[in-house]
């Protein structure tokens, strides 16, 4: 009689595992090639990074975009914080997010047209986010697919796979720094690797998880099929993440390992938010540096911006639709102020990846940041001239320094050059209105 | 005596439909199809577990001692009820990090040399290698409980397997055994309850659930945790599936001091308590408002809930107006009560003390209490909108609509307007728009009959020197201040009939269907002739088969193509 042995990877580990040499390389897993499968990555190049920043309640119209379009452009005055980086940004208005007849639901359908491409309606499978199509081609080799953070207590997050929950932002920076820096973090710089022993045998242990889909999932119909398909990826996910702590890391000079946090408060106050995400840009940039992600996502405020001075019942949410327009300036003044503080967010962040220097270059010079918001008017949650930011030229993949203005063109033509600029394959993206095939070619280097 | 008769609750279906004979689930699903009925026969559910679930769970394993901490990804909440979010929930990557890791440490403690005597049925031969027998009793014995009813041979096999390997890697039995333990904490058969069917012998061509998903509908619903041994017992046997082998478990479930758990995980669900986990308010308005009322507020309503439904067996609508309570000193110091702090180091529980308002006291009845008044407003200031519509949606089941895009709020801001000194003088002029009428009109109107609390709870009397206006209609009951819109939302005819669709939908995992709406129907009947007692809801709704009715397989499995 034949019998036919199945080899699963648990099988394959547990077998390595009875040989001698712990150091033998592990098997030929689909998390080192790149999403095509047609490659190994490249040791010699520093990887390319890509993060969204995503603020609430956008800028009032005339005071965040720049007078000149093209280069030499100065930030609208709202903005001017930004001028010191502004050769390393991209500045794009004029473009909206198509409704299609669909009800505005407000401070949801412009994010779901921003990082989704369309408006998703009750019973609809929502899309794949942004972020989530750029790191299935970047961020597979990482220890961490991606890395999500909220400044304003709540654990949100604007990513998720196509037809799953959001990702949970993490809300506290001491846990963030656990979850990078702690025990289970491997210095890529350390003279020493030694493959721990506790993590080979955990990885192995964890493929009788995943040997579990197939029994799990008969029989399931369609969308709780969906959900398994979420769950067992992030069980590979997983699976991967220890398959990488067993490899000695590629030496990385410029990663440094940051001071570690203490938990300050958590909440909506302004100075609680400032002083949260400053310690969550250092701590984001550490990582990328590092070579423990390449794509993170930082909410700095929520849609519904709840920000607000202590003592003081009025949330910048509030205030976008209260406060009485000047009638001489015809600017809201406390919004302004708000919205100044979405810019020193901005601006904060920015600086935490530019001050680690790579050479002759920086960090932020290898990333690609997308800064955005929800709305393009808050006050009556207009979905036209949405603010739309990039920082850093993506490793020369990117021209900065640029103003492009496109009026009335969906916003999605940002979001279709930036896949293609990080090397998804998407020709079109969008649906309906928000459908595009057209990039903008003149910030494409 | 807190439980009553058995109800009988008819068959929901044409009766043409039972006579049928068919043989196949094909079959079934056809006929069903025949009688017009396709579309609305309920699917198991697979549901992730809630935090309060995974941590009884353990809790159960172990008798507690063990921090646990259960929440790894934001709550889901759809129709109302996170119960039923999570019957569309799943892990994400960062979830199932948080889930993994958790499982490392539980599975550690579970097994901590202070806990092998007690919770552990065997020794190794020896602690530093594999004993293929010992941990086969361990896992079986632990598994039976996470997986909630007995491993296979081919899973006990795999996790005995892994077990020794990793005990002989590590030279460690029970390092090996964590391992192996871990594994199950962050199984898809322990973190999601998936429901299974079988054909029902005694409705042919219709389906029900196995007796092990049966024993897990029922502990859940009755007592937020997994089924224990006896009642795993009574589905191995079959007894579960007999009428008689039903009642006595459902009866046992109910007489349970453990029932608390459920009613507490209930009324969590229902009135949004999730949401203390992020309520805070402004430190220089309410510097009253600490972080000891946000921990104490929810359970002051917990246990004034549990007081009146189970201890005293009473009226459920009475809820709204029952001047019996529980307080602590914090609580106090909001209420402007004073309570005697009679806490302790040995009995901390002894700083919440039973308490009565005068009759006619504006603070009776739960909506009253700061964990509805206090999460339904805004950080800084009250929100008679806000309140209003939590008040139609949580408790009367009415869906108000969302406010639309384009709207001028500058009136409601204008504190400084002389003519507009309180949140009614500033809602009525912006809700003067017809665009916001209509909305307005169905939350404002009750919202401002509670403008006598303020955001942090406290009972006011003006705002901005000027004295509140506390009177309203709530659909068509006129009342003039807190105590009469109590007693208006005790007797509105909505309460109950929305309280029984909610418990079904917690019960079963997800919105009800077209075809369980004569289920629903009798079910509501019963609460009235029974004087709406929850407890005989529960003992009703479970001894049904209508509850643990669902779709033949085929009709699942259609979804797919």
């Amino acid at each position: 009689m034949i019998i036919k042995k199945q080899f699963t990877r648990r099988k394959m580990l547990g077998g390595m595992l009875s040989g001698s040499a712990i150091s033998v390389a592990l098997p030929f897993l689909d998390c080192f090639l790149n999403n095509n499968g047609t490659a190994l990555a490249d040791g010699t190049d520093l990887p390319l990074c890509y993060g969204t920043w995503f603020f609430g309640l956008g800028y009032m119209p005339g005071r965040w975009e720049p007078k000149i379009v093209g280069r030499n452009y100065s930030m609208g005055v709202d903005c001017e914080a930004l001028n010191p980086l502004k050769h390393k940004m991209n500045v794009f208005s004029g473009m909206k997010c198509f409704l299609d007849g669909n009800p505005n639901v407000v401070h949801t359908s412009g994010p779901q047209v921003m990082f989704g491409g369309q408006i998703t309606r009750g019973g609809d499978r929502a899309p794949a986010s942004l972020d989530t199509i750029i790191a299935e081609q970047i961020g597979t080799r990482t220890r961490f697919r991606s890395l999500e953070v909220s400044c304003i207590g709540l654990p949100m997050s604007y990513t998720r796979r196509a037809g799953a929950a959001p990702n949970p932002g993490e809300i506290s920076p001491a846990k963030l720094y656990a979850r990078i820096f702690g025990p289970d973090f491997v210095d890529p710089n350390a003279a020493d690797f030694k493959p721990d022993t506790f993590t080979m045998v955990r990885r192995s242990v964890l493929s009788v998880v995943s040997d579990e889909r197939n029994d799990f999932v008969k029989g399931l119909g369609a969308n709780d099929r969906q959900r398994m398909d979420q769950y067992f990826t992030s069980i590979r996910e997983l699976e991967q993440q220890l398959d990488l702590a067993l490899q000695k890391p590629k030496p990385l000079a410029a990663c440094t390992i940051p001071q570690k946090q203490e938990e300050l408060p958590i909440g909506a106050v302004v100075e609680e938010v400032m002083s949260n995400h400053k310690l969550f840009a250092t701590l984001l940039a550490h990582a990328l540096a590092c070579g423990q992600t390449q794509v993170v996502n930082v909410m700095f405020s929520q849609a519904v911006s709840n920000l607000r001075h202590e003592g003081n019942a009025d949330t910048h949410h509030v205030l976008t639709h209260e406060e009485k327009v000047d009638p001489v300036t015809g600017v809201q003044p406390k919004v302004s102020w708000f919205n100044q503080r979405s810019t020193e967010g901005m601006l904060n962040f920015l600086t935490a990846l530019d001050s680690i220097k790579e050479g002759d270059a920086t960090l932020l010079d290898r990333c690609l940041i997308f800064l955005t918001t929800d709305v393009g008017l808050a006050m009556n949650h207009g979905l036209e001239n949405v603010p739309m930011f990039t920082a850093g030229k993506a490793g020369g993949r990117m021209k900065t320094g640029i103003h492009y203005s496109a009026k009335g063109d969906p916003v999605t033509r940002v979001g279709l050059t930036l896949q293609q600029v990080m090397g998804a394959p998407a020709s079109v993206w969008g649906k309906d209105g928000n459908r595009t095939a057209q990039t903008i070619s003149e910030v494409v280097a | 005596m807190l439980l009553r008769k058995f109800a009988v609750v008819t068959p929901v279906l044409a009766a043409a439909v039972w006579a049928l004979p068919l043989s196949s689930p094909v079959q079934a699903a056809e006929a069903y199809s025949a009688a017009g009925q396709v579309a609305d026969l309920p699917q198991p559910t697979v549901r992730r577990l809630t935090p309060s679930q995974y941590k009884n769970i353990l809790t159960d394993i172990t008798g507690g001692g063990i921090a646990v901490e259960g929440k790894f990804e934001p709550d889901v909440r759809e129709g109302g009820l996170v119960e039923v979010g999570n019957g569309q929930a799943s892990i994400s990557t960062t979830g199932m990090e948080r889930y993994s890791a958790a499982a490392l440490l539980i599975s550690r403690e579970i097994l901590d040399e202070s806990r092998r005597a007690t919770l552990l049925p065997c020794a190794p031969a020896s602690p530093k290698h594999s004993d293929d027998k010992c941990a086969r009793e361990v896992l079986s014995k632990i598994g039976k409980f996470l997986f909630r009813r007995p491993l296979s041979e081919n899973e006990l096999k795999n996790r005995v397997s892994v077990a020794d390997m990793a005990a002989d890697k590590l030279g460690d039995f029970y390092g090996g055994l964590r391992l192996a333990l871990a594994s199950m904490l962050e199984s898809p058969q322990f973190l999601f309850r998936r429901e299974e069917s079988e054909p029902d012998p005694n409705r042919p061509g219709e389906y029900r659930l196995t007796a092990y998903s049966k024993a897990s509908r029922l502990s859940f619903f009755l007592w937020d945790s997994g089924p224990d041994a006896e009642l795993l017992a009574a589905a191995e046997s079959g007894e579960l599936h007999k009428p008689k082998g039903l009642q006595n478990q459902v009866d046992r479930l109910l007489a349970s001091p453990r029932l608390e758990a459920g009613i507490r995980a209930f009324f969590t669900d229902i009135m949004h308590f999730d949401a203390f986990e992020a309520l805070s308010k402004d430190a220089t308005i309410y510097p009253q408002f600490t972080a000891d009322v946000v921990r104490d507020a929810p359970e002051q309503t917990l246990r004034t809930i549990v007081d009146h439904l189970l201890t005293h067996n009473g009226d459920y609508r009475d809820l709204f107006v029952t001047p019996n309570t529980f307080l602590t000193p914090i609580l106090g110091s909001i209420y402007k009560v004073p309570v005697p702090d009679l806490a302790d180091n040995d009995s901390p529980d002894r700083s919440w003390q039973p308490f009565k308002y005068a009759e006619n006291d504006p603070r009776a009845g739960i909506l009253s209490q700061i964990s509805f008044v206090a999460l339904h407003s805004h950080e800084g200031r009250s929100s008679p909108t806000l309140r209003g519509k939590a008040l139609r949606e949580l408790f009367l089941c009415q869906k108000v609509p969302d406010p639309p895009a384009n709207v001028d709020f500058t009136l409601l801001q204008d504190t400084s307007n002389a003519k507009l000194r309180t949140a009614r003088d500033r809602l009525q002029a912006h809700a003067a728009s017809p665009m916001c009428a209509g909305c307005h009109k169905i939350t404002d109107n009750i919202g401002l009959g509670m403008e006598n609390f303020d955001s942090s709870g406290q009972y006011r009397t003006t705002e901005n020197g000027v004295p509140i206006q506390p009177s309203g209609v709530l659909d068509g009951v006129a009342f003039s201040d807190v105590p009469s819109l109590a007693k208006a939302i005790r007797n509105h005819r909505a309460a109950p009939s929305c309280f029984v669709s909610r418990m079904h939908s917690y019960g079963v995992g997800r919105a009800s269907t077209r075809a369980e709406a004569p289920f629903i129907a009798t079910l509501q009947k019963e609460f009235s002739a029974d004087g709406y007692r929850v407890a005989d809801l529960l003992r009703t709704m479970t001894l049904s088969p209508d509850f643990y009715r669902v779709a033949p397989p085929q009709l699942a499995s259609a979804e797919t193509n």
